[in-house]
């Protein structure tokens, strides 16, 4: 099987969608006839038409305003902000609207939305193209969040997502389109041809929402994280040799509870690792949820390991990466606790 | 129910893609000259034609004629020329050291340097700009040190923003430059509030909103008109139209208004359109502009009419999505090219001077290059400090910072 970036994989899942249910639409700023400054959606206009995947002026409250009211008519858009670093002006449809038709309405209106957007820093972005705002979303109660590590899960899950009857933010961790990145960045980029997970089945499936996946077993300590981390959780586990069970959340709302707490029951110990800034990140509810539920379990503090409390800088990116360095450090000091 | 045909979902398309000839002929452009310079207390009402004219100085002789003419002297024009000869070579060589990995990323101004470098003129001291990241000229004209923006665009030790920001992304209050924003159009409105809090302090200072084509489809646009109508603030709305937003041409924001400027007129704001190409036209126009807001006659809205020649970004590469050869169609032409055509004119100006003026130019713009570098790249050499994370973020540092500062290690 030829294998995908995770460029190619989103596409696909696009491709697949658009193909096999007409209410699918796709538009976003350059989304159409250039096919999005990612190129995600690069092809999908020649072969489906402007109807179904087109351009969107500047203006995300617009974006996905008008893909709200297209949800509710019956369609499925799936849309895409540009950068997560610009979906505020969407915040307001996003919490106040997109999460809340089916509820006020008592299911009289739905809302079966898809928004991706890029997330994460690793290409010298600086503070506007760098930002992971998951917890913006995992805040808000009746939004579905998801962030794929890798191109077998992007195409499943998006594929999962836009089946969803409700509404999905899917972020996509940029530093990940063309490649694994486990934090070296010194070291020669790779990419996904090189990676198993670079092999994406054709055609339709789906990576259901709400599951987690273990991605390296292990008995010493847990390691929970999502995305670009899920890598360098990997990385640390290899550079320090502790035996780090290594789970890739892949859905932060609907969480998978189960696969977390018997995990750590098992080792006892708990890491949580994230790029977005520490304080009020999703780091924190994960921390909660492992005292509440395995706290007899525990032999040692959980441990957060996640970006500074600060913008994103431009020329201090890898000091502020919370690389396998310091995730490293926080799995000899959880293991030494 | 009378019709009962499908309905119909429209999209706007640019005339041309790439493989096709490029065609600019749905553009009109007015003789220069043509267009009436109203008094700057006319009503709006009255002058709402100007939304939708162009108006133009520059004739194709290279004249400068009618009625918006004269605004400025021979050593103003010759400067001028060289503000706009300057940032385009800052940009040849920017764009140059971002291809050689000195840097991340740049932004140039190719084919829209009157825009900017004639609006400085146009304001006083103290006078506040609120700019997007295509309108370095303004620092430029206004004698901000070339040095200083190649640091900043380094991120090196000597960054003014100490590594924080994104290349390109200025700010000098001393000059006149709000600092910069990543997130389009936020600014806009900011611009409004600074100006009305000069009208609250009964200070004489006025402002100038940026923003792009593209750009202007955001809300914050809208804000912006909305309390600038609403409070008569002391502003100027400039709305640089260069038919493009990254891979989407203006036309998607710009909908069935036919222009930008008209998007003024349901505000009661006098919004005019004006060839930025033409280096006496944007002078004469943003002087008119400014010169209403000085006088507690509110906002003006100005479209500046040009074409990005270049690609969006270093990230990006326009040949994907419009002909190659579309910047050599463009019917305003080079706004360097025929502001020294016009110096010449006049008897002012000839070759022989300009091929000097730019090689002076450039030596002054390598000289520069080559003392930023000597403080570092974005790779190599001198760096901000790791601390400048940390720092600044607050006036005073809470305890939590500096308990992952101590965690970084600084
Ligand atoms: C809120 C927001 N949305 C999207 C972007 C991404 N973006 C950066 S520049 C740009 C195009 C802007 O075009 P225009 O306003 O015409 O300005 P120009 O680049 O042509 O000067 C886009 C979409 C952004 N920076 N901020
Ligand atoms: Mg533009």
């Amino acid at each position: 099987m030829p294998r995908k970036t995770m460029i190619e994989a989103i596409r696909d899942g696009l491709d697949v969608m658009m193909e096999r249910d007409k209410r699918v639409v796709v538009y976003g700023e350059d989304v159409g006839y250039f096919g999005g400054v990612f190129r995600c959606t690069a092809g999908l206009q020649a072969k489906y038409g402007k109807e179904r995947c087109f351009d969107a002026p500047i203006n995300e409250s617009g974006i996905v305003g008008t893909a709200i009211g297209m949800a509710a008519y019956g369609l499925r858009p799936c849309v895409e902000i540009q950068f997560a670093d610009y979906m505020y002006p969407a915040y307001d449809q996003l919490t106040q609207e997109a999460s809340r038709l089916r509820y006020r309405s008592a299911g009289d209106f739905t809302c079966p939305l898809v928004v991706r957007m890029p997330t994460g820093g690793g290409i010298f972005g600086g503070q506007t193209h760098s930002q992971s705002p998951e917890a913006l979303f995992t805040h808000v109660a009746g939004l579905k969040v998801v962030v794929p590590s890798n191109p077998v899960d992007a195409k499943g899950l998006l594929i999962a997502a836009i089946e969803d009857p409700d509404p999905v933010i899917i972020l996509e961790p940029k530093r990940l389109y063309n490649g694994p990145f486990d934090g070296h960045h010194d070291r020669p980029v790779t990419s996904w041809s090189k990676h198993e997970l670079g092999e994406v089945p054709d055609g339709h499936y789906v990576v259901p929402l709400g599951k987690a996946l273990i991605r390296r077993p292990g008995a010493a300590v847990t390691v929970l994280a999502y995305g670009t981390m899920v890598h360098v959780a990997l990385a640390a586990a290899e550079e320090t040799g502790i035996d780090a069970e290594v789970i890739d959340l892949r859905t932060l709302v609907p969480l998978d509870l189960d696969t977390i707490v018997e995990s750590v029951k098992k080792t006892g110990r708990c890491v949580v690792i994230h790029e977005a800034t520490m304080t009020s990140g999703y780091g924190a509810e994960l921390v909660t949820l492992v005292q509440e539920n395995c706290f007899y379990h525990l032999e040692a503090p959980v441990a957060r390991v996640a970006g500074w409390d600060t913008p994103y800088p431009h020329a201090q990116e890898w000091d502020y990466f919370p690389g396998p360095a310091r995730v490293g450090r926080a799995l000899i000091e959880t293991m030494e606790a | 129910m009378a019709n009962s045909a499908p309905l119909k979902f429209h999209v706007p398309e640019p005339e041309v893609r790439p493989g096709g000839t490029p065609d600019f002929s749905n553009v009109v452009i007015p003789e220069a000259g043509s267009v009436e310079r109203p008094p700057v207390d006319a009503e709006p009402e009255s002058i709402r034609k100007l939304a939708f004219s162009i108006i133009r100085v520059l004739n194709r002789d290279g004249e400068a004629v009618g009625p918006w003419a004269g605004s400025l002297t021979d050593e103003e024009l010759t400067a001028g020329l060289r503000h706009m000869m300057t940032l385009r070579a800052f940009d040849a060589r920017m764009q140059m050291a971002q291809r050689q990995g000195k840097t991340s990323f740049y932004m140039q101004h190719l084919g829209e340097e009157a825009v900017s470098t004639a609006f400085r003129k146009a304001l006083a001291k103290g006078d506040m700009n609120f700019p997007t990241y295509r309108q370095a000229g303004l620092l430029i004209a206004d004698g901000y040190p070339m040095v200083d923006m190649m640091n900043q665009i380094f991120s090196n030790e000597r960054d003014p923003l100490r590594g924080r920001q994104l290349p390109v992304m200025y700010s000098s209050r001393e000059h006149g430059f709000f600092t910069i924003s990543g997130n389009l159009a936020t600014q806009f409105v900011q611009a409004v509030g600074w100006a009305m809090a000069s009208a609250i302090s009964k200070d004489t200072r006025i402002a100038a909103a940026w923003i792009g084509d593209g750009s202007t489809a955001e809300s914050d646009f809208h804000s912006a008109l909305v309390f600038a109508s609403t409070y008569k603030a002391p502003i100027i709305l400039n709305v640089v139209n260069n038919q493009w937003a990254i891979s989407t041409f203006q036309g998607i924001a710009r909908g069935g208004s036919g222009t930008f400027a008209a998007r003024g007129i349901g505000f009661g704001i006098p919004s005019l359109r004006v060839d930025g190409n033409d280096f006496l036209a944007v002078h004469a126009v943003a002087k008119w502009a400014a010169e209403r807001a000085r006088s507690n006659l509110g906002p003006t809205l100005i479209e500046y009419v040009t074409y990005r020649a270049g690609a969006h970004s270093t990230s990006d590469d326009p040949s994907a999505y419009r002909p190659k050869t579309e910047s050599d169609a463009w019917p305003l032409g080079d706004p360097i090219l025929r502001l020294k055509n016009h110096l010449i004119l006049r008897g002012i100006w000839s070759d022989e001077r300009h091929k000097q003026a730019e090689a002076e130019v450039m030596d002054s713009v390598i000289a520069a290059q080559k003392e930023a570098e000597g403080h570092g790249t974005l790779h190599s050499g001198g760096k901000p400090s790791v601390r400048d994370i940390f720092e600044g973020l607050y006036e005073e540092m809470p305890p939590h910072l500096r308990r992952q500062r101590q965690q970084a290690g600084v």
